[in-house]
């Protein structure tokens, strides 16, 4: 298990995927700091 | 991963505190994981974007990798992730990052 706690996170989800709100939501539930969040699409 | 992008998240990760930055993916499959993680870690495959020579070195991690899910709360897991948990390539996204962290 890695550990969150306090790290700086980089959220880079895809619409197709896991979109970038809920990575971040998921990373601050866990302790860290998001410091920048996307969403990207390749359709 | 578009130009554009690249140069933020160069800007981004060139910011303080980069001992403590991690990268968290949420791609949906093994080629779009590998992409995204060998431009992260090596520089950009095509020579075209501004991480073109420049690796960032920057832990990768997958939501849906177990050592990840297992650091969230399962209650607010379920709810972001849920059911793509059983629709995505865990075993080849997860063998993706391997490699790439492997350096093949």
């Amino acid at each position: 298990m890695i550990d969150l706690r306090d790290k700086l996170v980089l959220a880079l989800g895809e619409r197709d995927g896991i979109p970038g709100p809920a990575l971040e939501a998921c990373a601050e539930s866990a302790g860290a700091k998001v410091i920048y969040t996307t969403t990207q699409c390749f359709a | 991963m578009d130009l554009e992008e690249q140069g933020t998240i160069k800007r981004v990760a060139e910011g303080s505190g980069r001992d403590r930055m991690i990268v968290l993916l949420g791609t949906p499959n093994k080629s779009s994981t590998a992409m995204i993680a060998l431009t992260l870690t090596q520089g950009d495959p095509s020579y075209a974007g501004p991480l073109a020579g420049v690796p960032l070195g920057l832990p990768i991690y997958h939501i849906l990798e177990l050592e990840v899910r297992e650091a969230i709360p399962s209650d607010v897991y379920a709810r972001e992730v849920g059911p793509l948990e059983d629709v995505l390539d865990v075993e080849g996204i997860s063998a993706a990052l391997k490699s790439v962290r492997a350096g093949r």
